[in-house]
């Protein structure tokens, strides 16, 4: 499954300057590890070193949050979209 | 230097003591111009998901909703704002250490004094530097 990733600024000098990404695979965990492979440098922004979302990024699928879709095992299909934003928060 | 129109100014507090006594936030849009100082054309009201007077996360959904927003104005996120209810207008060390970008402007509204309080900062590598806003109208 051929899917594009759209990266935020932060994370696109780490993915050759470019905005949007393509990656394949059939769950969220195969088209990071795609993207990992593409780019390594992104490894730590996307994944914990137990291969873990990072909890300072938040992934869309399409229209829909992951973590409601059962996180890395959510399933991708040819041309959806994966939106990776920087969690925003603070205190 | 950060430029912000009144009327976003407006909305931004009106946001702020609409979520009393629970801390708000929101994300600012702009358009990027090398060389010109930061303007705000737009602000995108947020839901704060932790429901909290004492810390703040934007409602993912939101973030997206702004993202697209921004996106389809020809304008880009350039960073976010939030209140403090009970302390001033400074960032906090949860502020410093969580900050996702370090391009982002992050304005602070204090509503511990009888009128709102507005500053902004940029945070770089855990470094706070306060920059001027120019109000305009």
């Amino acid at each position: 499954m051929a899917v594009e990733v759209r990266l935020p600024n932060i994370l696109r000098p780490l993915a050759g300057g470019e905005p949007v990404a393509k990656a394949e695979g059939a769950t969220l965990r195969d088209v990071l590890d795609d993207l990992v492979q593409q780019y390594p440098g992104l490894r730590g922004s996307l994944l914990t070193a137990e291969g873990d979302m990072h909890r300072h990024l938040v992934i869309f699928l399409n229209d829909d949050d992951v973590r409601y879709l059962g996180r890395l095992d959510a399933k991708v299909a040819d041309s959806d979209t994966l939106t990776l934003m920087p969690a925003v928060a603070g205190g | 230097m950060l430029v912000l129109p009144r009327s976003c100014w407006y909305r931004i507090v009106a946001h702020c003591l609409d979520w009393l006594p629970l801390e708000a936030c929101g994300l600012l849009a702009g358009m990027v111009q090398p060389g010109q100082p930061a303007r705000v054309d737009e602000v995108y009201p947020a839901s704060n998901a932790e429901r909290s007077a004492r810390v703040y996360t934007v409602e993912p959904r939101d973030l997206l909703r702004a993202d697209r927003a921004a996106e389809a104005a020809g304008l880009t996120v350039v960073g976010v704002w939030h209140s403090h209810t009970h302390t001033p207008a400074y960032p906090s060390p949860t502020d410093i250490a969580q900050a996702p970008d370090p391009d982002w402007h992050y304005l602070l509204v204090s509503l511990s004094d009888s009128e709102p309080v507005l500053r902004s900062y940029r945070i770089v590598a855990g470094e706070v530097t306060d920059e001027p806003v120019v109000l305009t109208p």
